[in-house]
């Protein structure tokens, strides 16, 4: 008899991933929209990335190929032990290769190389509620999306350029889907959403807290939400990564010392990794396989 | 001129299970025409604020507005959708206690802009520049118009909510005890404010006011209630200067001599 227990494939049981199923087509069906589920106990705490783990859980198979991401790095805490989790609770293969995953759960940041049909992007969301500071009644922010009463949203806008001169939210920037409802990015940085619009990939978000799943179907319009005199605009970087050289991507600030040294570097480890090993070398990089 | 009234209502009446809130009140408001509905505590004046604005369903009767495309439209059987539009475009409501009306976490010229972004204004200047205007016809000071009603006084807040409402060019606006909870000196600078404003905009009104010097100085028509009834309509001045029913001589004499 074997000691260990043992668990379903990939953890919930083929009832439970139904009714998650369920709730993914739905959301699929109509793109920005919450779709309420009966949301699990799962064995890490919420803040962990629940929601996700119960999106991944129900739509991955023993063929998947999956990449989990934190912050932009493969390597950190939260990263490490839900690939871990799907390792052994699902046998499946994983990777750090975007180019190679099939599902790529994701904490706060879209990949900087574009993602291609057949591969599916899965959200952990805190908030789903794009509305929730400034309207606190659930039943009243429903019925605003529900009549696209999006005025308040602006609001918030408002105030931002009010008091900063500019529109100073930098993450969980909101989006207007597909012409429709607006959504809450989950607190990517903003300057993901532009990858967001008409993405090949499938775009899931689950919110386990919130007992929450909303979805971005491939080829769907995505846009953030701004004043006709205050457009948009990404974030922008002085200097290119310190490791890799590259430009245009999302940079980290990492400190090196107490006497203000410090490095920009990508948030996206995996390119990072892939651009040095392809030669590209940036200004405190070392040159790998250098004799 | 117009020739049709803008309000219909017909045997309104609401009851809160078996207690009587407001029975069998019927009267039409033209435009530009200011309402007052006087009464004590408890005489169903804002139990039929309520309903005329469309915040509570009667038990009976109807209520008919006529629409900015002149069709007269029964506000009961109107979609949420509708009455929602309604509500924050050609109505507006002036609160008692300017927090129930107002978002005080956010700034006075956002309250100000909030309608007309909610009506689709997506350009900053302009939202900007409306606010410090209507923010100049309250005589609230432009400096202000970046800091949050939490800092505002109690005439302010009510001066902003009334702005705050004002911005879509309301057609009709409810009031409920503008000048309650302000102290007389305040209360006599906003009801100049109202009225020069009712005037300029050519506003019709329904102010529910227990103090009868409100009604006097805001007022073409008023109303008496008493325990759930209209006893008395008519002129403002005819009937504060020659009232008919004993409910009315009490009241009128009333109110206090300095």
């Amino acid at each position: 008899m074997n000691a260990t227990a043992q668990y379903n494939f990939a953890y919930l049981d083929e009832q439970t991933k139904r009714m998650i199923r369920r709730a993914i087509l739905k959301a699929i069906a109509i793109p920005g929209y919450q779709v309420p589920f009966s949301s699990r106990e799962m064995p890490m705490p919420y803040g962990w990335g629940t929601g996700g783990v119960q999106v991944t859980a129900s739509i991955i198979g023993p063929d998947d190929v999956l990449k989990v991401i934190d912050q932009g790095a493969d390597d950190t805490t939260n990263a490490v032990s839900i690939r871990a989790f799907f390792a052994k609770v699902a046998q499946v293969a994983t990777t750090t290769h975007t180019g190679e995953a099939t599902i790529i759960q994701t904490r706060h940041r879209i990949p900087e190389r574009a993602l291609g049909p057949g591969q599916t992007l899965v959200y952990q969301v805190p908030i789903p509620e794009p509305l929730r500071f400034l309207e606190p009644r659930e039943t009243e922010t429903r019925k605003m999306h529900a009549l696209e009463e999006y005025g308040l949203m602006h609001v918030k806008l408002y105030e931002d350029i009010a008091r900063h001169g500019r529109i100073a939210t930098t993450y969980a920037y909101p989006v207007k889907v597909e012409g429709r409802y607006v959504m809450d990015p989950s607190p990517t940085p903003k300057f993901d959403n532009p990858k967001m619009h008409m993405s090949e990939a499938l775009q899931l978000f689950g919110a386990g807290r919130e007992h929450r799943i909303y979805a971005v179907p491939p080829h769907t319009e995505v846009v953030s939400l701004d004043f006709e005199d205050h457009p948009f605009a990404i974030q922008h970087f002085e200097e290119p990564c310190a490791l890799c050289g590259a430009e245009q991507v999302y940079l980290d600030e990492v400190i090196l010392d107490d006497a203000g040294g410090h490095m920009y570097v990508c948030s996206d480890t995996d390119n990072c990794e892939t651009r040095r090993a392809a030669g590209h070398v940036g200004a405190l990089g070392v040159r790998e396989a250098a004799e | 001129m117009t020739t049709e009234p803008l309000l219909r209502v017909e045997n309104l009446t609401k009851y809160y299970g078996s207690r009587l809130g407001c029975a069998d009140v019927s009267f039409e408001l033209w435009p530009g025409e200011v309402l007052a509905i006087v009464g004590e505590s408890g005489s169903g004046k804002t139990t039929l604020l309520n309903s005329l604005s469309a915040t509570l369903e009667p038990s009976s009767g109807r209520t008919l507005y006529r629409m900015r495309n002149e069709q007269w439209r029964n506000i009961y059987e109107l979609s949420e959708a509708e009455r929602r539009f309604l509500v924050r475009t050609d109505w507006g409501f002036v609160h008692q206690n300017p927090a129930d009306g107002l978002r005080m976490t956010v700034s006075a010229g956002a309250n100000v802009g909030e309608r007309l972004m909610a009506v689709g204004d997506r350009h900053y200047g302009h939202i900007r520049d409306t606010a410090l205007d209507w923010l100049g016809r309250v005589e609230i000071a432009a400096d202000r118009i970046d800091d949050q009603p939490r800092s505002f006084s109690g005439g302010m807040r009510q001066r902003l909510q009334i702005a705050r409402n004002l911005v879509t060019g309301p057609r009709l606006v409810f009031m409920d005890e503008p000048t309650g909870g302000l102290d007389v000196s305040v209360q006599a600078r906003l009801l100049d404010l109202l009225r020069g404003l009712v005037g300029e905009l050519g506003l019709a009104a329904v102010v529910v006011t227990h103090d009868l010097a409100v009604a006097r100085l805001l007022s073409h028509r008023m109303m008496v209630m008493k325990d759930g009834r209209v006893i008395e309509a008519g002129l403002t001045d005819r009937v504060l200067d020659d009232p008919r029913e004993p409910y009315t001589q009490l009241l009128v004499s009333s109110i206090l001599q300095v």
